[in-house]
């Protein structure tokens, strides 16, 4: 039981870095492989701040949001959108953006390389006990988990609810016709891609606070918000609620009961059995 | 085989015949550089003749190799050398195919996030089944030299040579051009697109794991961390990509001046060679998005007009 609950704690703050992915490759378009980077450089904020002046972490996020949120702004409409125009396909646009934010991901590791050192980071915020249904758990991953909760959902109501958020949504179902009705893909396209940053962002300061970080794991959690994204389905908020909740706790099960070890092998055989099985997303519609 | 055939062939046996030379030079630095380049010619010259028609990036060429050295490292002790090798050919072979019938069906994300995770996986795996049996890593005491390694190399930097120039005049090659311009249309003009795409995806899964089982006695000590460094993936990427996938000799032309640079970056600033990864990934797309090989097309073109113009 407190393995499924430990899970789902998890599973919250991944909800919030796949979100900031989706709406970067549903809306966007860009399969935006320095995404870890980003959680990375977020982490290190919440860090330096809470070891510097004692700032919470939650605090934090309202200065790391925004800068994180202009800066990847600026990265889609200096360097991505010169790719988006030049491609002539889909698959051409995939393989540049590919290609791009893999060197953008290695450029970001070495500054931060450069910057902080090679070394784990981590501080001690709210490791107090906190007993829920007769277990006790770290505050800080209660907390943690709380605000992604809280920001999960107030971004499906903007994206379901606002005009802006429907015509982001527009964009990730249909770019050529959202053109038509007078929706200006180019520009929303860039806000799309700087607040999927920015929750991104988020969600780094936030799990900075319960895990380990140095400067190279932010694959990792490329790789795993992208096989969240895969498993929920491109542009689709809820699936990716769900797809990463079931990661959070698969990793857990697997991580206290087989070896901790293995947690990208548990991501991996998830990953394995909806490519065979539901290629589409757990709630997409099969293509007819 | 028409005469400009003839003459690149010519060419080609020249250049592998003045290669298989450097061991005579007596020097360990030659030496040492030339097994460098040979290796990743043979990896990034295999990783093109996929990714170059279907522009699918495959990242896992760290997993085959890492899977090579492994094979050598379980089993030189009990079968003769040169089963090894095959047994790495068939293993690496049949990874990629599951990869390929996991992947290949889809479109090309799945397969480039999936590649992207796999030495990571297979190590994760290797590393806990270690745990299990309580040892950390593998010693490869053999007899072999590294000339040996080198020629060996060479030789099968031949073969890829060999083997793309034929996928290349083949129906499969023909196949592999049309899929990669227009997936829909190949579908449609009777191509089994998933079948063409697995079977050339099993040839740098091959070849990588060969290459692993080459150089795994230079290794003399085999660890998860070594043999699965996901850097060789990366790296091989850029050499191709930067040399030019859409011919056979460009990743060759990529592999030299980035061996250099690599060595010397290395050697002098250990601690930036991530930036120089992701400056040299910025640099192919935005400034060579068809590696040296489409900057030399583009001058011969230019100069070609210039003389009809005069």
């Amino acid at each position: 039981m407190d393995i499924l609950i430990i899970g789902l704690l998890l599973g919250g703050t991944y909800a919030l870095i796949a979100l900031g992915l989706n709406l970067q490759y549903g809306v966007a378009r860009i399969m935006n492989l320095a995404n870890g980077e980003v959680l990375v450089a977020g982490g290190f904020a919440a860090f330096w701040f809470y070891t510097a002046g004692q700032v919470s972490p939650i605090l934090t996020v309202f200065l790391v949001a925004p800068a994180a949120f202009l800066l990847n702004w600026l990265i889609y409409r200096l360097m991505l959108e010169r790719l988006v125009r030049r491609a002539r396909s889909r698959g051409q646009l995939e393989v540049d953006a590919i290609l791009a934010t893999f060197g953008l991901s290695f450029v970001a590791v070495g500054v931060m390389l450069a910057i902080f050192g090679g070394d784990y980071f981590s501080y001690a915020y709210l490791a107090r006990p906190v007993e829920i249904l007769g277990e006790t758990y770290a505050q800080n991953r209660v907390v943690a988990f709380l605000a992604a909760a809280i920001l999960c959902l107030a971004l499906y109501l903007w994206l379901n609810r606002s005009r802006a958020g429907l015509s982001i949504r527009a964009i990730a179902v249909a770019p050529e016709s959202a053109r038509l009705v007078g929706i200006d893909v180019r520009s929303r396209a860039a806000i799309a891609f700087a607040l999927g940053g920015a929750v991104t962002a988020t969600g780094g300061a936030l799990v900075s606070s319960f895990l380990t970080l140095d400067a190279s794991t932010g694959v990792i959690f490329t790789l795993k918000a992208l096989i969240i994204v895969i498993m929920g389905g491109v542009g689709d908020v809820r699936g990716t609620i769900l797809a990463a909740l079931l990661l959070g706790v698969v990793e857990t099960v697997v991580a206290s009961l087989i070896d901790p070890g293995l947690t990208l092998a548990a991501a991996y055989a998830l990953f394995i059995l909806i490519l065979l099985f539901r290629p589409q997303g757990l709630f997409g519609r099969r293509p007819t | 085989m028409s005469g400009r055939e003839v003459q690149g062939l010519a060419v080609a046996v020249a250049l592998l015949l003045a290669a298989a030379t450097i061991p005579f030079s007596g020097s360990g630095y030659w030496l040492g550089l030339g097994v460098t380049i040979a290796m990743y010619t043979v990896l990034a010259t295999s990783w093109a003749l996929f990714s170059g028609p279907t522009h699918y990036i495959s990242l896992a060429t760290a997993a085959f190799f890492g899977l090579g050295t492994y094979v050598v490292g379980l089993g030189f002790e009990v079968l003769p050398y040169w089963s090894l090798l095959l047994i790495a050919a068939v293993a690496g072979a049949v990874l990629a195919a599951l990869v390929g019938l996991a992947t290949l069906r889809l479109s090309g994300v799945y397969f480039v996030i999936f590649t992207l995770g796999l030495a990571e996986l297979v190590r994760q795996v290797i590393t806990w089944a270690q745990n299990l049996s309580g040892q950390k890593g593998l010693y490869v005491l053999t007899q072999i030299t590294e000339a040996q390694i080198y020629w060996q190399l060479l030789g099968l930097a031949a073969l890829v040579f060999l083997a793309g120039w034929l996928i290349g005049r083949s129906r499969l090659g023909f196949a592999l051009r049309i899929i990669g311009d227009d997936e829909t249309v190949a579908a449609h003009s009777g191509i089994h697109t998933a079948r063409a795409k697995i079977l050339l995806f099993m040839v740098p899964g091959l070849v990588a794991s060969v290459t692993g089982a080459i150089l795994a006695p230079r290794y003399v000590y085999i660890e998860p961390a070594l043999a699965f460094t996901p850097i060789l993936s990366f790296q091989v990427v850029i050499m191709a990509l930067l040399g030019g996938a859409g011919r056979l000799w460009g990743p060759l032309v990529g592999v030299i001046p980035f061996t250099f640079l690599w060595e010397a970056v290395s050697s002098n600033f250990p601690n930036q060679t991530t930036l120089v990864l992701g400056l040299a990934f910025l640099l192919i797309v935005y400034a060579l998005p068809r590696g040296f090989a489409g900057l030399f097309d583009d001058l011969r073109q230019r100069a070609a007009r210039r003389e009809a113009a005069a």
